[in-house]
């Protein structure tokens, strides 16, 4: 079904008929991005108008350029009209001219009954092709077919993985007593309702295949573990123990969690099996044991312990046995979250008084502070690494923020009159 | 807890049960077969009468009050509740039937995982005081609601101060 040869085919088919068959309800109210910073040396680069039916070749344009413009990375160079596709020989001295040092052009256009969607990337100083890829979608999913591309030219101009193709969760106070969890599209769009309660949902994180979410729910009037699957709704409980059960977090492998129990006293650390049979005990610190995150090689848990006096993080093997202390600045630092590559640390720390997102190298042990917030939450990696979601808080409202780990790129995701909360970047979909 | 203040409405939410007073758990699921179809009902919490005793909710009675405030990031009992925890101590020693939810909660700050955690560590201060004072253990069960559930939703010290808390529930308030 593809004319053209094209490198990208065999992503397409899998990953948009999972999207297409997502039973999940219809959210309303959808973020709204505000881009508050950008790289210093920013990519210029033309996306020409995709050929084809009008609508669908303006939303696929639409998508490619307002993502490619909010990673912070490119500077979009007008193409003022130019009408090409992938077919069309460019013109590379008016390409140059107006300044882009990359070219994008495509067409979408109806094959049995779906939308096939196709782009060549070009390289204007070196006058050639960079390649070309195509995705199929149903119309209405036609948006992840622009993610898609978006991702493709990602890819080429910058070495590293796209994200924008990827899904984010994160969590809607409406009122005293209506929380909805959300599922929605890496640019806020297309979000749709996976749960909806009366009680406090919190602490969502993504199965490695991003089929299921773990969460907390309070609708036992306390704090319980689910793993929730995102196509089916099928939920499960998987721990509902005694006290408290909370702060789930998946190992690389899928197979088990690391959550935080009060069963034997205090808040342990725990390993359970992802249908909640297996539960081993890891921490025997009496004090406070939770918000456990495993590097990304499962063989070590970092997570935060106040047994020290004051809330820090430390590391420990996926078995237990040796402890060490992984953060000494300052008298409060929460939260840790790996990168996908296991050289860096997201964490929240107190700074004069406000919670602040920081990282640090875990070689050189460097601590560099991200922002300058008062109340930020909950950081989660985006899957290649390059930006850090978080929640915070603007005009007394929550809003979600994308940081990029060099702090320079900042987007604002909010909900209008919404308070959004406990966001977490999801994994590629494969 | 708004609860707290309608004891008509926690005479509603308790149903009577005599067969199993000291039993550990909610009495076990009866087989109702061969019963003419007859279900047996179970409630769970083993309460024996149909409402709370008059001195759980008196106003006068030091019994009607159920909320333990601590300081920021801290979870020792402060003395002047100590007279509050030895009473519910000692009703939870005459009444054996009688179980209770602890149920801990924090300011807004901070990290809601750690919150979650440092609301159990007040939870479980409370418990072990009452244990300690002759309540037995299977009847307290300490849970915490972290920063998720606060009293007072106002960004201030008075606020904050008002959602750094214990509050003691009986059977048929939670």
């Amino acid at each position: 079904m593809f004319r053209t040869p094209l490198s990208l085919r065999g992503l397409s088919l899998i990953a948009c008929s999972v999207l297409a068959s997502l039973a999940l309800s219809s959210a309303h109210a959808e973020l709204t991005i505000e881009i508050t910073g950008a790289g210093a040396n920013r990519i210029p680069v033309a996306i020409a108008d995709f050929g084809g039916d009008l609508g669908s070749a303006r939303a696929i344009t639409t998508v490619v350029r307002s993502d490619l413009e909010r990673s912070g990375l490119f500077q979009l160079i007008d193409p003022a009209g130019a009408a090409l596709t992938e077919n069309t020989a460019p013109a590379f001295a008016d390409w140059k001219n107006r300044g882009a040092d990359a070219l994008a052009a495509g067409s979408v256009s109806p094959v049995n009954g779906r939308q096939e969607a196709r782009v060549r990337l070009y390289d204007i100083n070196r006058q050639t092709s960079l390649g070309g890829a195509a995705f199929t979608t149903s119309t209405a999913m036609l948006r992840a077919a622009g993610h898609r591309i978006a991702d493709f030219i990602y890819e080429k101009l910058t070495g590293e993985s796209g994200v924008f193709a990827t899904r984010i969760a994160y969590v809607v106070k409406n009122g005293p007593a209506r929380y909805e969890l959300h599922i929605a599209d890496a640019d806020g769009q297309n979000a749709q309702a996976a749960l909806i309660s009366r009680e406090p949902i919190i602490s969502a994180s993504w199965s490695p295949d991003g089929s299921r979410l773990a969460y907390v729910s309070f609708e036992n009037k306390k704090p319980v573990i689910y793993v929730h699957s995102l196509a089916s709704g099928k939920r499960t409980v998987i721990a509902n123990f005694k006290g408290s059960n909370s702060a789930p977090a998946w190992s690389p492998d899928g197979q088990k969690l690391a959550v935080t129990l009060s069963k034997d006293g205090g808040s342990q650390i725990f390993t359970i099996n992802a249908d909640g049979s297996g539960v081993q005990r890891l921490t025997t610190n009496s004090g406070i044991n939770t918000e456990p995150f495993f590097a990304p090689d499962g063989q070590s848990l970092y997570f935060t312990s106040d047994r020290g006096g004051s809330p820090q993080i430390y590391r420990t093997g996926v078995n237990g046995g040796d402890v060490q202390r992984v953060t000494f600045e300052g008298s409060y630092n929460v939260s840790p979250r790996i990168s996908p590559d296991g050289k860096t640390m997201a964490f929240i720390s107190r700074r004069d008084g406000g919670f602040r997102l920081a990282v640090m190298d875990l070689a050189s042990r460097q601590v560099q502070v991200l922002t300058d917030s008062h109340k930020d939450e909950s950081p989660s990696f985006a899957p290649n690494g390059r930006m850090i979601l978080i929640a915070t808080e603007l005009g007394g409202r929550g809003v979600l923020s994308a940081v990029s780990v060099d702090g320079r790129i900042k987007q604002r995701l909010s909900i209008p009159a919404g308070d959004v909360r406990e966001p977490a970047w999801g994994p590629y979909l494969r | 807890m708004k609860r707290l203040a309608i004891p008509a409405l926690l005479a509603l939410l308790i149903v009577g049960c005599s067969s199993t007073p000291d039993a550990d758990q909610a009495a076990a699921p009866v087989d109702s077969r061969g019963n003419d179809g007859k279900v047996a009902t179970v409630t769970a919490g083993n309460m024996d009468s149909r409402k709370l005793p008059p001195e759980l909710t008196d106003p006068k009675n030091i019994l009607s009050k159920r909320s333990i405030y601590f300081d920021y990031d801290k979870f020792d009992i402060k003395p002047e509740y100590r007279d509050l925890v030895a009473a519910h101590a000692k009703f939870l020693t005459g009444h054996r039937q009688f179980k209770m939810l602890i149920q801990g909660n924090t300011d807004e700050r901070g990290s809601r995982e750690y919150n979650l955690a440092l609301g159990q560590k007040r939870a479980d201060a409370i418990k072990k005081q009452l244990v300690l004072l002759g309540a037995r253990e299977d009847q307290v069960e300490s849970v915490s609601l972290g920063e998720e559930k606060p009293k007072n939703p106002g960004q201030n010290d008075a606020a904050w101060a008002e959602n750094r808390r214990g509050d003691m529930l009986y059977s048929g308030e939670f």
